[in-house]
């Protein structure tokens, strides 16, 4: 992820673990619902889902047009 | 009176099951359960619970994971807690971390783990904890186990102060006030420091500055509308037959994959992607694996004109237990391919 930032690239890190992600020094970082299912509760009707995960890319994307001086969280209601 | 310890391990040293039991909630057992057991050998007094409980489930979940785990502690009388050995796993190394800072917090005893040197736990807890380095696999599990109930051990029975330089566990950047044995007094020391720091000769400060590797943050994207945007995972998402042999954990290999004029991704029943990681329970992403990699949302967006472009392939790899030179390596590779195609923005999803 770093070298890919490192690499001129503008990042976004979608991740469950927040504190891993900050502690590895990611710039960008919108919140995902779960480890095995980032996007996409199971138990959750499909439409659902897709509306969640609309949500999240929709929030990195938000996230890739925002200047930042900080490393931030950009979170979702998920 | 004999010393009494609690030791925290995971669904899998804990005999519960493995990744599909990773997200048990917490139980107690008495005495030394499962791997409990490397500690007991060396303990110098009495292991009376073991806790145990899916790593995902506390890493997920910490302050719940915390507060219940604490309930289950409430009555028991104990000195001091043990969590792990982790090794290179990284969820249960923040599993570790959050149990043993919040049991630490709450009951007012030391806590000790041991983890692989990468292990991300370190850099999270090593200021709340005592994490001695360990082995990178289980294999490792007598002799980790050992160092932490020995020092455990020396906690209990010696006054301290327990330095880093002598004990050998992960830097916590604590300060103690404390006379050296010599009695050297401060100002001398400085003086000393900083004519050899004069004469430029070695010297070793006695408040070292941690070292943070950051990477410069990249500016926004201007006009998102006509911008090539790639999708990059760490969750292992491949076409069924793994044609790059990207391997399930440790990884070295990552892989890029065609998705021109696909809308979503096919899932595993359907002999198109799913997920090779074995670091997390397959079941989820193997019947969607666009909850991974959002080929669906992204061309949804595309389709909007919110994006200009999807770029034609996504990229993956595995992320568990690999080595941060390794990913440094593979993530240095990736970027140079986008560049060489066009792509100026990137979502990554880590599992």
């Amino acid at each position: 992820m770093k070298e890919i930032e490192r690499a001129g690239f503008t990042v976004v890190q979608l991740a469950n673990l927040i504190p891993v992600a900050e502690s590895v020094g990611a710039n960008r970082i919108v919140p995902t619902v779960s480890i095995p299912y980032p996007m996409g509760d199971p138990k959750l009707p499909q439409e659902e889902q897709w509306q969640q995960r609309l949500d999240i890319v929709e929030r990195a994307l938000e996230a890739l047009e925002t200047d930042i001086d900080e490393q931030t969280v950009f979170s979702t209601e998920h | 009176m004999e010393n009494k310890a609690v030791v925290f391990i995971n669904q899998f040293f804990g005999q519960i099951g493995g990744e599909e039991a990773a997200d048990h909630e917490p139980i107690i057992k008495d005495g030394a359960a499962g791997a409990a057991q490397a500690l007991d050998a060396h303990f110098e007094g009495e292991i009376v619970k073991t806790i145990i409980s899916g790593d995902n489930y506390v890493a997920s979940n910490q302050e719940e994971a915390s507060e219940r785990i604490i309930d289950l502690l409430e009555g028991v009388e104990f000195d001091i807690i043990f969590a792990g050995p982790a090794f290179q796993a990284g969820r249960y190394g923040q599993a570790c971390g959050t149990v043993g800072k919040a049991v630490k917090e709450k009951f007012d005893v030391p806590a000790v783990s041991s983890m692989h040197e990468e292990n991300p736990g370190v850099d999270l807890y090593k200021k709340h904890m005592y994490i001695f380095p360990g082995g990178d696999v289980a294999a490792r599990m007598q002799e980790d186990a050992e160092k932490m109930a020995r020092f455990g051990n020396k906690l209990l029975q010696e006054e301290g102060p327990f330095l880093q330089e002598e004990e050998g566990f992960f830097k916590r950047g604590k300060r103690h006030q404390y006379f050296l044995p010599d009695e050297t007094p401060a100002a001398d020391r400085a003086i000393e420091m900083l004519l050899k720091k004069l004469n430029d000769e070695e010297y070793t400060s006695e408040l070292p500055i941690p070292e943070l590797d950051t990477v410069d943050i990249s500016p926004a994207i201007e006009n998102l509308s006509e911008a090539e945007i790639a999708l990059v995972t760490s969750g292992g998402i491949v076409p069924v037959e793994n044609p790059d042999q990207i391997q399930s954990a440790s990884a070295t290999r990552w892989g890029k994959y065609d998705i021109s004029g696909l809308d979503r991704l096919g899932n595993r029943d359907m002999d198109a992607y799913r997920t090779i990681h074995a670091g997390y329970d397959p079941a989820a992403a193997d019947k969607d694996p666009n909850r991974v990699v959002p080929v669906d949302a992204m061309r949804h967006f595309e389709k909007e004109g919110r994006i200009g472009k999807l770029h034609d392939y996504f990229y993956s790899t595995v992320g568990t237990g690999t080595t941060e030179g390794e990913a440094a390596r593979m993530g240095q590779e990736i970027a140079e391919d986008m560049k060489n195609n066009g792509v100026e923005a990137v979502i990554l999803t880590a599992t």
